[in-house]
């Protein structure tokens, strides 16, 4: 075996070694179950609210689209707050400092991010259903949908969430861009349909992963009279995995000279420098 | 009660690490030791694990580094001494191949750092000083992690990785081997760096500062380590600020400073080129004195024939590390003595 695929192959257990750590970590735990609950406070307010014309609550609505949307967001913000937080804490050097050591990073930060993102989505599904009348009953077929919306929608995130996070130098700035990303759930059809908005932000939304995601994910999970609520009263499937299918080969094009150049960069006097930049703002 | 670092080279732990040669006053023999193995065996070319020569670094416009040469030999312990600022982590992280040269010649097991591919990486050993990575993992769930990468690299002669459970014990964690990282004292962090820097067996180990931040029996444990990994073969390039370490563990220093390297010798070397005399200390009916000379033994045997039983509170001492690297860096940085004109008085007989 080559020395590549051997350290690709201690990619998948660190991977499953960091998932198994983060489902074992109060303050992690914590953060999944705070997320269903912030997740299930709108979804319990309306639903008993009728979304207009489409035989499903608001809540109902509301559901897939929000699957889509913590999708979107492990998938982006995520990886990149790991990645930042990684670069600052020293953990990328060391698998630097390894041989091949970055190729069992990126494989074990795929897995990780991906893991985290089917738990994320889990939780608040298994709750929610419980929830909101008319959600995941259409049977297998549409179940089927999931199979290639969810790896497709990882594809499309996490490259973006790996560019953003190498670009960035310090994990906290992360924290700033959850300001625009707000904006863009706000126009991108997650608590309430798209075809809502000004024609103008409808198409501004529509360039984003988050729409598309949450589109995909009602599209497997909601009765198909609720199509009705849907732009152009379609699931567009075609221009789903033409969308998410764009932003991952734009991601996969980019990111591997990105976060190479920033592999490049890291030495012990980077890091340094930003351990104490770090610790003179906690001072 | 505190972890023996590294004391299983002396109780009796792998038995290919050996225990560090002592003479009865505790100082380690590492300078005669080196002297003598200099002397009967000239370096051969296959021996020479670092060489670098006119090593020059710019930042923007500012030169870092301005023709610094030296080399290192298997099995030799180099420690690189200098003021903050002077280069000293450039200089490494140039051997590394984490960080690209301006110009200059490198060679770091046969190879220029800045074309080493994994196989050459996979012989280094690198000490980082951690803060807070991998604070979720176990300590021997990380290493055993990162030693899996070594697997490919085995050879007849090394086996790669070192087993975790050895390991464990030549660093003294294996009572925290089950512990998560994030819940180890600053001085169990220090050990895993060092052990992680080792797991892979390397022919050439780099540590910048390990020491700092470790209290005196963690401190003194670690450079019984660092003796028995030289003992193993392993060449260790060290940067310290503590001298009294540099003098202890160093079969040979550098003294980094002002972009070049101004003195290359062991610490005796370099005591006696910097400073011949020695420093008399003494009492005389309760009143003190102080002589500095060049020949201590005639003077205070003056002392007792002039003075006899009046004498009080005798202290001779030799000038130390210390004395001869502050006087030399003091020096270089008040302009007094040339940069090149130093490196070439203090160079010389150690070359």
């Amino acid at each position: 075996m080559s020395p590549v695929w051997y350290a690709a192959r201690a990619g998948v257990r660190r991977g499953w070694t960091e998932l198994r750590q983060t489902f074992t970590t109060g303050q992690d735990v914590f953060g999944y179950v705070l997320w269903t609950v912030l997740l299930m406070v709108p979804l319990f307010l309306l639903k008993d609210d009728p979304l207009k014309g489409a035989g499903i609550s608001t809540g109902a609505f509301m559901l897939p689209s929000m699957l889509g949307m913590t999708l979107a967001f492990t998938g982006m913000m995520t990886t990149a707050q790991l990645l930042a937080t990684e670069r600052e804490d020293g953990t990328l050097l060391r698998a630097k400092a390894v041989p091949h050591g970055m190729v069992g990073h990126l494989v074990g930060k795929i897995i990780m991010v991906s893991g985290t993102a089917l738990a994320s989505m889990a939780l608040p599904f298994a709750v929610g259903v419980f929830l909101v009348d008319g959600v995941a009953q259409q049977g297998g077929g549409a179940l089927l949908t999931l199979l290639w919306v969810v790896p497709l929608g990882l594809l499309a995130t996490l490259p973006i969430g790996a560019v953003i996070g190498s670009l960035v130098n310090n994990p906290r700035t992360i924290g700033l861009l959850m300001l625009p990303v707000m904006g863009l759930v706000v126009i991108s059809g997650i608590y309430f349909p798209l075809s809502e908005l000004p024609g103008w932000l409808q198409t501004v939304g529509q360039i984003f992963p988050v729409y598309w995601l949450g589109l995909g994910l009602r599209s497997a999970l909601l009765p198909t009279e609720a199509v009705a609520a849907e732009i152009g009263e379609s699931w567009r499937y075609l221009e789903t995995a033409g969308a998410l299918g764009a932003w991952a080969v734009a991601g996969l094009l980019l990111a591997p000279s990105v976060l190479r150049r920033m592999a490049r960069r890291e030495s012990g006097a980077a890091m340094a420098e930003r351990h104490q930049k770090a610790m003179q703002r906690v001072g | 009660m505190p972890e023996p670092f590294g004391n299983v080279f002396v109780k009796g732990g792998p038995e290919r690490l050996l225990p560090v040669t002592r003479d009865t006053r505790g100082t380690p023999m590492s300078n005669a030791h080196a002297l003598s193995r200099a002397g009967s065996s000239p370096p051969q070319e296959s021996d020479t694990v670092i060489a670098v020569r006119d090593l020059r670094m710019r930042y923007r416009s500012q030169d870092v580094l301005k023709g610094v040469g030296f080399t290192a030999r298997r099995g030799e312990v180099v420690v690189l001494l200098g003021p903050n600022g002077a280069g000293k982590t450039t200089t490494i992280e140039v051997l590394e191949g984490f960080r690209m040269r301006s110009d200059g010649d490198v060679t770091v097991l046969g190879t220029d750092p800045a074309r080493g591919d994994e196989r050459w990486r996979a012989r280094l050993g690198i000490v980082l000083q951690s803060w807070r990575d991998h604070g979720k993992w176990r300590v021997r769930e990380l290493l055993a992690h990162l030693g899996s990468y070594y697997v490919p690299y085995s050879t007849a002669l090394i086996q790669r990785p070192w087993d975790v459970d050895e390991l464990l014990a030549a660093v003294g964690l294996t009572e925290h081997a089950d512990k998560r990282i994030a819940t180890l004292s600053g001085g169990q962090r220090r050990r895993l760096d060092v052990a992680i820097g080792i797991v892979g067996r390397p022919e050439l180990l780099f540590l910048d500062e390990p020491t700092a931040g470790l209290d005196p029996e963690a401190r003194n444990e670690f450079h019984g380590l660092v003796r028995g990994l030289a003992d193993e073969n392993t060449t260790v390039l060290m940067t310290t600020h503590d001298l009294a370490e540099a003098e202890k563990l160093a079969d040979r220093i550098l003294i980094l400073a002002g972009g070049r390297i101004v003195a290359d010798g062991s610490a005796g070397e370099l005591s006696r080129q910097a400073s011949a005399e020695a420093t008399v200390r003494w009492t005389l009916d309760g009143r003190p004195f102080e002589e500095a000379t060049a020949e201590p033994t005639r003077f205070v045997r003056r002392l007792f024939e002039e003075h006899g039983d009046a004498i009080g509170g005798l202290e001779v001492r030799r000038a130390s590390l210390e004395d001869t690297y502050l006087t030399m860096v003091r020096e270089l940085e008040a302009g007094g003595v040339p940069v090149d004109r130093a490196a070439h008085a203090l160079g010389e007989g150690a070359r």
